[in-house]
């Protein structure tokens, strides 16, 4: 513990950070660049999100890491462990008693309230990036607030499979003025994204911070034909039962066997300690 | 009647080297311009410096836009600039990999302008593009094919109909037939003819094809090392050429 400054990032790298994070803040949705640095993890497994949580996290916070909705998996699992030693915060897997979550491709499905920061795990911030290769182009887009781009990548989508395609990553317009990619998370959390907490976007490789204030109108782009539609898998969870969450498919054996289940592993857990049964889960209830 | 483009004194260089200098016309509603003269000799710059593309040392180019008037666009502000770039102006280039996204389909790629001025209905979209793509002699079940699985002249044809979508009323067109054969070239400018006397469109085509500005271009100026040498009626200019290098220029053309 005494190897290390606290949540490893040194005390000027965390006030040049804690500056991005502010103007980030201050324009909702527009990426700062920021000096990113090396830490001790790939690119990919969520540096940015990293580097964010650091500069956030003070001695008195609840870390909360989850990757795709579950606290179990191996990013979550190391990232949590990572702050456990270098910060010696205290981690919790509970949504509502966690003060920071850090999270890659899920939004919990638990609201957020005003004294909780979610941080996001970005790959790739740009959400133009795959319509329009040129960096200096893409960013006088923004500046220009030339989106008309980002629609035609869902005509295509229409064209091609007869409704919108994109399922996650889908692009929001943030306060009406700048379009902003949410991360990988499903189309399925973009309305929660209209929230109490604090959202914090960091991309590590490609050195960019977002974000979206508390009470932020956020608006998923369609078209007046075909508009925005929250998806997701036609089930309960079978094993909470709840109908209105995000579910994971498990293939459960090679004869076609499968099971939906919540993919917000806290959530799930709560719904069955309240005595929330699923199809799969009913033996139990007895 | 005002001219919808005034262009005053326009000079470019390069380092010491001169792009174009000197240049100045006025091009009226309905007017097509021809630019020729060969390799070099500052057509393209000087087309660029028009369409905003390059900003030129010094010079007016001046706008007859629809809701203020005459402005000069040089110093308009970059997003005005590039409204009009999406708006009243075209610009077809000479490869059309150049004017196209090659990996969306044709479909999106006509209808990107329209939904670059704020088009959100995708039905509308459509129809537009379908009707725009027969417009250019491009069949409809095409519409959900990439450029890539076009030919050449296809591709020429998709870009006139990407640019012209939004009913600009000044096209630039840097020499939309190169590239291609004789045969696709003479259907192409049959169909730009028509597009233009349909449209009322005013053009600025360079071209260094005697036979493209013949057929399309009312004006005519010819350029040589970044100067205008001759200028006047296409007919005229062509038939009783009078300075040297137009002179050599018409002479230059192979008879079949």
């Amino acid at each position: 513990m005494s190897d290390y400054n606290f949540a490893y990032l040194d005390e000027q790298t965390k006030r040049m950070i804690r500056r991005a994070i502010l103007k980030g803040v201050a324009i909702p949705g527009y990426q700062v660049p920021f000096a990113s640095r090396e830490m001790p993890m790939p690119y990919g497994w969520g540096t940015g999100g990293v580097q964010v949580s650091a500069a956030c996290l003070t001695p008195e916070d609840k870390l909360k890491v989850i990757d795709q909705g579950a606290d179990d998996t191996t990013n979550a699992v190391s990232i949590r462990k990572f702050f456990e030693r270098t910060a010696g915060v205290e981690t919790t897997e509970r949504t509502n008693e966690a003060t920071v979550i850090q999270t890659r491709h899920r939004i919990p499905e638990e609201p957020l309230t005003e004294d909780q920061i979610l941080v996001y795990q970005v790959p790739i911030p740009e959400p133009l990036r795959f319509l329009e290769p040129r960096e200096t182009e893409t960013r006088k887009m923004h500046a220009l607030e030339e989106y008309g781009l980002m629609h035609v990548k869902l005509y295509e989508d229409i064209s091609r499979h007869g409704h919108i395609a994109t399922s996650y990553a889908y692009p929001v317009k943030v306060e009406g003025r700048y379009v902003m990619d949410p991360s990988p998370i499903p189309k399925f959390d973009n309305p929660k994204m209209e929230m109490a907490g604090l959202q914090l976007f960091g991309a590590g490789r490609e050195q960019r911070i977002y974000a979206i204030p508390p009470f932020t109108r956020v608006v998923s782009l369609d078209f007046e034909d075909h508009p925005f539609e929250a998806s997701k898998a036609d089930h309960p969870c079978d094993l909470c039962g709840a109908g209105d969450s995000y579910l994971d498919e498990v293939i459960t054996d090679d004869a076609g066997g499968r099971m939906f289940v919540c993919s917000d592993t806290d959530f799930c857990a709560g719904r069955q300690d309240a005595g929330y049964r699923g199809r799969l889960n009913a033996e139990e209830a007895a | 009647m005002t001219p919808l483009l005034s262009v005053r004194d326009i000079h470019k260089s390069y380092g010491a080297r001169i792009g174009c200098t000197d240049v100045g016309f006025d091009l009226f509603p309905g007017e097509v311009m021809g630019i020729v003269g060969e390799s070099g000799s500052g057509k393209s710059t000087l087309l660029n410096c028009l369409a905003g593309h390059l900003s030129p040392d010094r010079g007016e180019v001046i706008f007859d836009t629809r809701t203020d008037g005459p402005r000069d666009t040089l110093t308009m502000s970059e997003p005005e600039r590039r409204m009009l770039g999406r708006t009243d102006w075209a610009f077809v280039h000479q490869n059309p990999r150049d004017g196209l996204r090659m990996s969306v389909s044709a479909g999106g790629n006509v209808g990107e302008r329209l939904m670059a001025v704020g088009a959100r209905h995708y039905g509308d979209i459509r129809d537009s593009a379908t009707d725009w793509l027969g417009r250019v002699e491009i069949a409809a079940d095409r519409i959900d094919d990439r450029p890539r699985a076009f030919s050449g002249g296809m591709q020429q044809r998709l870009q006139i109909a990407r640019n012209l979508v939004t009913g600009p009323r000044l096209v630039f067109m840097d020499e939309p037939t190169g590239g291609l054969d004789v045969s696709v070239q003479a259907r192409l400018l049959d169909l730009l003819r028509g597009l233009v006397r349909e449209m009322g469109l005013s053009a600025i085509i360079v071209t260094h094809d005697l036979a493209v500005v013949r057929l399309l271009a009312d004006r005519l100026m010819v350029m040589k090392s970044g100067r205008v040498v001759e200028a006047g009626l296409t007919d005229q200019v062509l038939d009783d050429p009078q300075h040297g290098y137009t002179q050599l220029l018409v002479s230059s053309v192979l008879q079949v």
